[in-house]
């Protein structure tokens, strides 16, 4: 690391709590040493049956070579020191736009934890499992309140499976009229999983130019809207977080001309509690509990993508559905006209039992959240717009894109300022997204932001937008603070090395340094 | 409320700073006819100890102080507390996916360590950072197979487990990929002869499970050398990895699918769980989901990076090779931590007490009279078992007992509701084994 | 800069015509464009392939460009170099990073494309028109 860079941020005052950076640490497998073992389990109580007898000998494995022995200390040690190279929530802002990098509440990691609740199989009776089944229809009832429609599946792992089961349930219900149709909508400005889940669902992608406004082209919209237009696939707020004011017109056209109106709802965090989707017009849409509703991302995964839908679309949702007759829950399988499953059993409960957690702190001030999720975003957007280009200068909701036109004509680029944003203590902001604004830097605080983290942001962005100017080769080889500069994507794409393997196999991987890592002096923070 | 870090005065200011009156002027953009004047209809708010009792009252409506005897792709392993004292920590649980890798290197690294371990289970070359589960997993598994091939029929032994067949189902529909389901044989293994080289020379791969959805171990060797003959690939799907610590690898698989819940991660009803895709490195640009890789950086420091990512949704949009994106991250590393603590000797042993157990359930279930075990086959923790009468039956008066009886097997088979599939894992005790069967022997003798 | 004797596509791809055999590669354009190359896909030997049929890929980290056939015919060679040496076609497109040789049904085909003269001109608007 660079003594001087950390100096010279001292010297000008950068406050924002810093990361250790420092300790080498190589893979666990270079511990091993034999014998050595972290887990011990109590003594068998049966006959002990020789493997090689019971399965024959040709079926039996020697042992797993390269297999981790280590002991339970070096576990401990080993993961505390990789987790100090990360950055967290917990530590500071995530300014992603799209991404809704809010605050995980501990107590939703506490009530997943429950005996009684971490411990159900899903395929024990329904008579032992009412609490489950309860926990699942009541997260439903509340995110059909929330977006104003009809009937849900909570069956979908992500968003990128909502998208898909919400697909598939468009086609199914046009089967259903005769005609399930060929194409989808969507706007260049779509996130990728988007037209990447039309191809799975077997449509053809038809890419729709946004306005100079950046929003869905009204005044053509109706051309677009032909016989074999299935949906149109939409973003509210869309990813340059700006309101599509037409919305509900576009619904109309597409309602008219037998098409639907699918809603991608990962800007909920704009919408939860002022407005309601299912109110201007969207027939199908999908949430991302791990966004909007606080399951954490656990550096990418698990998530939720629970679907929710208008009444026409209710008889081909996913099965099983959880149903409520006489106070008691069932799982009904019994659905003929069911798209099928989408994934075994009914889904990740532990990230749905987490996302009804949050919900119930909140209760109905749920749209306090949203209205510090908008204030945020307007007061960052407000005291940056005089440094960086706003390509698009309307309204922001909960988050606000920039793009790096003044900083480039310095030869500083979105990317460079994000990676010296890191310095500054903060993981950067999305980069190059969306594909309609070239050098976007996309930024969404969340109502998670205190005032005093956004100001510490606003300065950190503001003394980059100076760096641009007087200094840009400090930005464009940022970052300087950290356990690793940037690394060579390219040699890693051209030869990939995607596991450790034992010593005498590495001869192929020797281009890897694995003693020449530098020690690194901690700074003080 | 505690978790927004503002005060009503910091509001105000900040929205004078804005130059906004009130907040509903940051709104005016959605038509006042959207607008909510109302706050929404939802229960709470709930303070912690409020959402703690909530769930509480949850946890006690379901099956504890029963004893489950079920597996069927989701297994009661022994976990350690070292796993959750590291996996709540901050720094894994709240960070986000590693696509700025500076700051991301302990997710990365965990990430390759997790590839390696996925890959030495398996005895496959690579793997790739998680698929949302194993039945998601093998349906990956399948179109991957299709786009190496470029053939569009799959042949699927019905011993693969009916769920994940559902879900390959749903997605094969909508892709042209037709399913041909092939049968078992007395042994209750995968029943090679029934496919006929016709079929063959258009699949894109055969898919077996071993241990397979009665719990008996394939020999995969033939069905490998069958496919192979015509062009094919063989996908194998493993619901039960821990058989892996005393079962050869599937080395003879092109593509394996495998669900890691065993190690670590807890039963949860149902998710989140961590599925995996291993196979040849020659194929690994044609494989789903994110992967870590080695890369340097200009000083030549050692670290990891996303990589090959021109395979995925943010790049190749339309043409990617799966729409995935958040995957299991988490879990993964859950049961990276697990694997690293239970170790070479660990999951051995955790194997054979397995097997052990399993094998003394069924000798003194064999004693019973009227129970039978109808597949000859050898298995590991999971085994088929005939009554006198329907399973169902048998399961209402088992409850009565507090146990949760064998999964009645008429649920996904049609014409066996007499059978059962029962699991036993280390975690069942011999007196609980003894009570089961002693239950079971007074139930059927009357 | 653009060889003389080569025909150029619309889309970056060149050929150069010897008897009936047409080496196909992509232009300095292209490569400079895609930045730094990390894999090359390659067709087999043996594929038959219509002007204008996908003859493969150039990958680098950040994007993925098709190669479409210039011309009509088979394919009789690949460049195996390219397997291990990706970034010759960052430097060297015009000679020895050449993707595929075809055996040409119709010469005649390849006039129809743009000469050297013409595609500089062309690239030269594609420049301006992304500075603009």
């Amino acid at each position: 690391m660079n003594q001087r860079t950390t100096d010279e941020m001292e010297a000008i005052g950068i406050k924002k709590a810093r990361r250790h950076v420092s300790q080498n640490e190589g893979l666990i497998f270079d511990k091993s040493v034999r014998g050595k073992r972290g887990m011990e389990l109590p003594p068998l109580d049966v006959p002990s049956v020789d493997p090689a007898n019971a399965l024959g000998a040709e079926f039996v494995r020697d042992g797993i070579e390269g297999f981790p022995e280590v002991s339970e200390i070096e576990v401990i040690r080993h993961f505390t020191r990789l987790s100090t190279w990360n950055y967290a929530i917990d530590l500071g802002m995530y300014p992603l736009g799209s991404c809704t990098m809010k605050y995980n509440p501990r107590v939703n990691e506490f009530v997943a934890r429950l005996e009684g609740l971490a411990t159900e199989h899903p395929l024990q009776p329904d008579e032992v499992s009412q609490g489950c089944l309860r926990i699942i229809h009541d997260l439903q009832k509340c995110l059909l309140e929330i977006t104003g429609m009809d009937a849900a599946s909570l069956e979908p792992v992500a968003g990128a499976q909502g998208e898909l089961t919400g697909l598939l349930l468009i086609r199914a219900y046009l089967e259903s009229k005769g005609n399930p149709r060929k194409k989808v909508l969507i706007p260049d400005s779509a996130h990728g999983t988007n037209p990447a889940s039309v191809v799975i669902a077997n449509y053809e992608v038809q890419n729709i130019k946004s306005n100079e406004r950046g929003q869905i082209d009204i005044a053509h919209f109706r051309e677009f809207v032909t016989e074999d237009v299935a949906a149109l696939m939409i973003t509210n707020p869309s990813t340059l977080g700006v309101y599509e004011e037409n919305i509900a017109e576009i619904a109309e056209i597409l309602h008219s001309r037998g098409a639907l109106l699918y809603m991608d709802g990962a800007n909920m965090n704009a919408l939860a509690g002022v407005t309601r989707p299912g109110d201007f017009g969207v027939d199908v849409m999908h949430l991302n509990l791990h966004k909007t509703f606080s399951t954490p991302h656990g550096g990418g995964g698990p998530g939720a993508g629970p679907v929710t839908v208008k009444k026409i679309l209710e008889p081909f949702l996913p099965v099983p559905v959880v149903t409520q007759t006489n106070g008691k829950f069932a799982l009904d399988y019994n659905r003929p006209q069911s798209i099928g499953r989408v994934r075994a059993y009914c889904g990740n409960f532990g990230v749905l039992l987490r996302a009804l957690a949050y919900t119930l702190a909140y209760g109905p001030g749920i749209r306090q959240t949203t209205e510090d999720a908008v204030l945020n975003a307007n007061y960052i957007r407000k005291h940056l717009e005089d440094l960086y280009e706003l390509p698009y200068n309307l309204p922001s909701m909960h988050e606000v894109v920039f793009s790096d036109a003044r900083q480039r004509k310095h030869g500083v680029n979105t990317m460079d300022i994000a990676k010296r944003l890191i310095d500054y203590g903060f993981h950067p902001y999305t980069t190059a997204f969306p594909l309609i604004v070239p050098g976007a830097l996309m930024i969404e605080p969340t109502e998670s932001e205190s005032r005093e983290e956004c100001d510490l942001f606003i300065e950190a962005m503001r003394s980059i937008a100076t760096e641009a100017e007087t200094n840009p080769e400090i930005v464009k080889t940022a970052p300087h603070a950290t356990r690793v500069g940037r690394l060579d994507e390219v040699a890693a794409a051209r030869r990939p090395i995607l596991r450790w393997k034992p010593k005498q196999n590495q001869n192929a991987q020797k281009q890897v340094a694995t003693h020449g890592e530098k020690a690194h002096i901690i700074p003080t923070a | 409320m505690r978790y927004l870090p503002k005060s009503q005065s910091e509001r105000r200011e900040m929205l004078d700073a804005i130059g906004a009156k009130s907040i509903e002027k940051l709104f005016e953009t959605i038509p006042a006819k959207y607008r909510l004047n109302e706050l929404l209809n939802l229960p709470g708010p709930l303070s912690e100890m409020e959402i703690i009792d909530y769930f509480k009252a949850r946890a006690a409506e379901n099956s504890r102080g029963f004893t489950s005897f079920l597996g069927a792709g989701v297994y009661q392993h022994v976990k350690s507390v070292v796993t959750d004292a590291l996996v709540q920590r901050g720094e894994f649980l709240t960070s986000y996916t590693p696509y700025q890798a500076e700051i991301s290197q302990g997710t990365l690294q965990a990430i390759f360590e997790f590839q390696t371990l996925m890959a030495q289970l398996t005895g496959q070359e690579v793997a790739n950072a998680s698929m949302y589960d194993g039945s998601t997993a093998l349906t990956e598994a399948v179109l991957m197979a299709e786009r190496l091939t470029r053939r569009h029929r799959v042949l699927v032994a019905n011993t693969v487990h009916p769920e994940y067949r559902q879900v390959l189902a749903t997605y094969a529909k909508h892709l042209g990929i037709q399913i041909e389901e092939f049968g078992f044989t007395a042994s209750g293994q995968a029943d090679l002869n029934s496919l006929r080289d016709a079929s063959l020379s258009e699949a894109a791969a055969i898919v077996v499970q071993s241990p397979n959805f009665f719990g008996v171990l394939e020999n995969l060797a033939p069905f490998a050398e069958r496919a192979h003959a015509t062009g094919a690939l063989l996908v194998d799907c493993i619901t039960e990895p821990v058989s892996l610590g005393i079962v050869k690898p599937p080395e003879e698989a092109d593509i394996v699918a495998l669900e890691a819940q065993s190690f670590g991660v807890p039963p949860s009803y149902g998710g989140p769980f961590v599925g995996v895709i291993a196979a040849r490195e020659k194929f690994v640009r044609q494989m789903p989901g994110r992967l870590a890789g080695e890369a340097l950086d200009a000083e030549g420091r050692r670290g990891f990076c996303l990589t090959l990512a021109t395979r995925e949704q943010h790049i190749r949009r339309e043409k990617a090779t799966s729409n995935i994106c958040t995957n299991e991250a988490l879990y993964a590393l859950v049961v990276t931590i697990h694997l690293c603590l239970l170790g070479k000797e660990g999951l051995r042993e955790l194997a054979g007490q397995n097997l052990s157990k399993a094998r003394f359930a069924q000798e003194q279930l064999k004693k019973i009279p009227g129970v039978t075990l109808p597949f000859s086959g050898a298995t590991f923790n999971e085994f088929v078992v005939e009554f006198p009468r329907p399973v169902t039956q048998v399961n209402q008066k088992l409850a009565a007992e507090k146990i949760i009886g064998p999964l009645a097997l008429e649920k996904y088979y049609s014409g066996m509701a007499n059978r059962g599939l029962v699991c036993i894992t280390e975690t069942m005790s011999r007196t609980e084994i003894e009570r089961f069967t002693a239950a079971l022997r007074k139930i059927l003798a009357n | 800069m653009y060889p003389a004797d080569f025909r150029y596509t619309k889309d970056h791809e060149w050929v150069q015509i010897t008897g009936s055999v047409g080496t196909i590669g992509i232009t300095d354009y292209a490569q400079h464009a895609l930045g730094d190359v990390v894999f090359v896909e390659l067709p087999k030997v043996g594929a038959k392939v219509k002007a204008g049929d996908v003859l493969g890929a150039v990958e680098s980290v950040k994007a993925v460009s098709e190669v479409f056939s210039p011309v009509t015919g088979e394919v009789t060679e690949v460049n195996s170099d390219l397997s291990t040496a990706p970034e010759k076609i960052n430097q060297d497109p015009h000679r020895s990073a050449w993707l595929a040789k075809i055996k040409i049904e119709n010469a005649s085909e390849a006039s129809k494309l743009m000469d050297a003269k013409t595609y500089t001109e062309y690239v030269a608007e594609k420049e301006k028109e992304q500075t603009a």
